[in-house]
């Protein structure tokens, strides 16, 4: 039997807390899972600095693929198994991307991409088509095989079908995480009807579409999104916490470009500090590397460097007020001169942070809109979308909430040192809304 | 601080206004793709390379009134014009140094149909294939818009003019 069709002797089952079981029968699946490349994802926290507020959110985004890989394997298998709009064989080529979607996630990978201007999503190309362990799994299927996955993430491959199936407003990837999230942090939202919701799925032209039936079970869905951005990733603390990661990452960038000597050289970092990176530099760093160079450098002689890690390690975070950027941009310019006076370097000490989410989108008659919108599929064989049958769903369509918020360390503001200018800038930040 | 936001506000002012969300998101990635320093992340969605990114900092800038949003009723369609206002022209010159070194090319790009930013946009996101390869992967991608040859060939000719 060729690989591709290659089955195990048994079928092997992982044990998992959201989705109960993740059952594993191709040969395929089996060797990518015990890949190096995917084994590092164990490495890597899917929520990054959310641990911090949320203290069981420590889950992996190796739990994540593995659940996404369920997901589809259950759509494929019990779903759209015979149906005549669904072409079986890009069965494998689908499983495969569901399963290595985020291969290319580094350490805190949302800073670590600012500071290092690289992309999760070219790793991923990379290693898929690169020299790696993955790499020559995917290639014993087919020689354009690690091609056309790497096309299924990047959503580029011909068939649309398969690429909704990971990367839509109601997708596999979105169903893992907002369930495994509400589960590892432990907040009550976040759960809905994945089941009710898999068994209405359908395989339709060139997308996936949900039975009418199934409306209530995709509102819900779409408010355990909208209660899960709000109050679990886009909290204020847990940002607090990425923005001195991303200043500990631009400070140790900068004392390398300026000659500094580090006690503990950086040695995994001096690639992407000169932008001369490699893939087996990327793939050499995970989370424990990051956290060691972290608690190392808490004792370097450069203050800022060493402040923030201390900062990081033991939690010692910024305070925030919420700003309104259109009114308050001058004044920002004004808090960022009293800070320099007051020997507060503001490059590192007042961060301004804005983080925005749309629900849900819907198609505007006329305007071309990229993001296709979730289509129900009506008895009569018609299809509607979702915001024009449910008023709930309309109710959050296509409006955008932002929060502003501006950070800095609350307690050097009060440490008796330079009072005078200190209440200056006390007495701005108030205005802000401390 | 809030120097991506100037840097959009300052392109939207070059380009003495653009019209149309599909048109603004592909200038920006092709500026983007010949050096200019725009930060926004650029994915593959339904009409070429899309950033969210750049559609949240334009509706912000829409609500923080430095960039204006106009509706134009096209009888069939709809399409949106944005221009920077007199708050924005501030916000400008009180944050950001101006992006273009070369305020032609936002001009030539503005000159352009959203369509034919599309072809030249899908085809700098396939930028790491050989030519023949870029194409057939713009058909594929691509296959309703059904670009002739001489569009292509524009397209090309448009990116290393742009490089130059």
């Amino acid at each position: 039997m060729d690989y591709a069709n290659q089955k195990l002797a048994e079928e092997k089952v992982f044990k998992d807390p959201v989705h109960r079981y993740i059952h594993v029968r191709d040969q395929v699946i089996w060797d990518l899972i015990n890949a190096r490349e995917f084994q590092r994802m164990r490495r890597i926290k899917q929520l990054g600095t959310s641990y911090l507020v949320f203290h069981g959110a420590e889950h992996s985004r190796f739990s994540h693929s593995l659940g996404v890989y369920e997901i589809v394997r259950r759509i494929l298998d019990d779903i759209f198994h015979g149906r005549p709009e669904w072409d079986e064989s890009e069965r494998l080529v689908v499983l495969c991307a569901a399963l290595l979607h985020d291969l290319g996630h580094g350490p805190f990978s949302h800073s670590f991409e600012k500071v290092f201007n690289v992309d999760h999503e070219d790793f991923t190309r990379e290693i898929l088509q690169g020299d790696t362990e993955v790499n020559s799994i995917l290639k014993k299927v087919a020689p354009d095989f690690p091609k056309k996955v790497a096309e299924v993430i990047g959503k580029t491959y011909a068939n649309k079908q398969v690429v909704s199936l990971i990367s839509s407003q109601i997708d596999a990837d979105r169903m893992d995480y907002l369930q495994r999230d509400a589960y590892y942090t432990g907040v009550s939202y976040g759960h809905f009807d994945m089941e009710r919701i898999l068994r209405v799925m359908r395989p339709f032209e060139d997308q996936v579409v949900i039975k009418s039936s199934g409306m209530h079970a995709v509102e819900d869905y779409i408010m355990s999104r909208y209660q899960m951005y709000w109050q679990v990733y886009f909290h204020p603390v847990a940002r607090s916490a990425e923005v001195i990661l991303r200043k500990i990452l631009q400070r140790a960038k900068y004392l390398s470009g300026h000659g500094y000597k580090f006690e503990q050289p950086p040695t995994h970092f001096f690639a992407f500090f000169d932008q001369s990176f490699t893939l087996k530099d990327y793939l050499a760093l995970d989370e424990g590397v990051l956290m060691t160079y972290f608690q190392l450098w808490i004792t370097e002689r450069d203050p800022i460097l060493s402040d923030l890690c201390d900062r990081f390690v033991n939690r010692r975070l910024f305070q925030y007020v919420d700003f309104d950027p259109g009114k308050d941009y001058k004044k920002l310019g004004e808090l960022a001169q009293l800070f320099q006076k007051a020997g507060i370097d503001p490059e590192y000490y007042l961060i301004d942070d804005s983080t925005s989410d749309l629900p849900y989108d819907f198609y505007r008659p006329g305007e071309e809109e990229e993001r296709l919108p979730i289509h129900l599929l009506m008895p009569t064989g018609d299809i509607k979308e979702l915001s024009r049958l449910s008023q709930i769903v309309d109710g959050i369509s296509g409006k955008r909430r932002t929060d502003y918020k501006l950070y800095f360390p609350a307690e050097l503001l009060i440490d008796g040192k330079k009072k005078e200018i200190k209440q200056q800038i006390l007495e701005l930040l108030r205005e802000g809304g401390v | 601080m809030l120097q991506e936001h100037a840097k959009i506000v300052d392109f939207i002012s070059t380009a003495e206004g653009v019209t149309g969300r599909k048109k603004l998101q592909k200038m920006i990635y092709i500026l983007k793709k010949i050096g200019v320093p725009f930060q926004e992340k650029y994915e593959f969605h339904i009409y070429g390379p899309y950033s969210e990114e750049l559609t949240a900092r334009i509706e912000e800038l829409c609500d923080m009134g430095f960039i204006l949003e106009q509706k134009e009723d096209k009888s069939s369609y709809v399409q949106y014009r944005y221009t920077v206002t007199d708050e924005g022209l501030e916000f400008r010159n009180a944050l950001g140094k101006p992006v273009f070194e070369n305020s032609e090319h936002a001009i030539q790009l503005n000159g352009k149909s959203a369509r034919f930013l599309e072809l030249t946009a899908t085809l700098l996101f396939f930028d790491d294939l050989e030519q023949d390869e870029q194409i057939a992967k713009l058909h594929s991608v691509k296959g309703k818009l059904n670009f002739t040859e001489e569009e292509i060939a524009e397209a090309f000719a448009f990116i290393e003019e742009l490089k130059q």
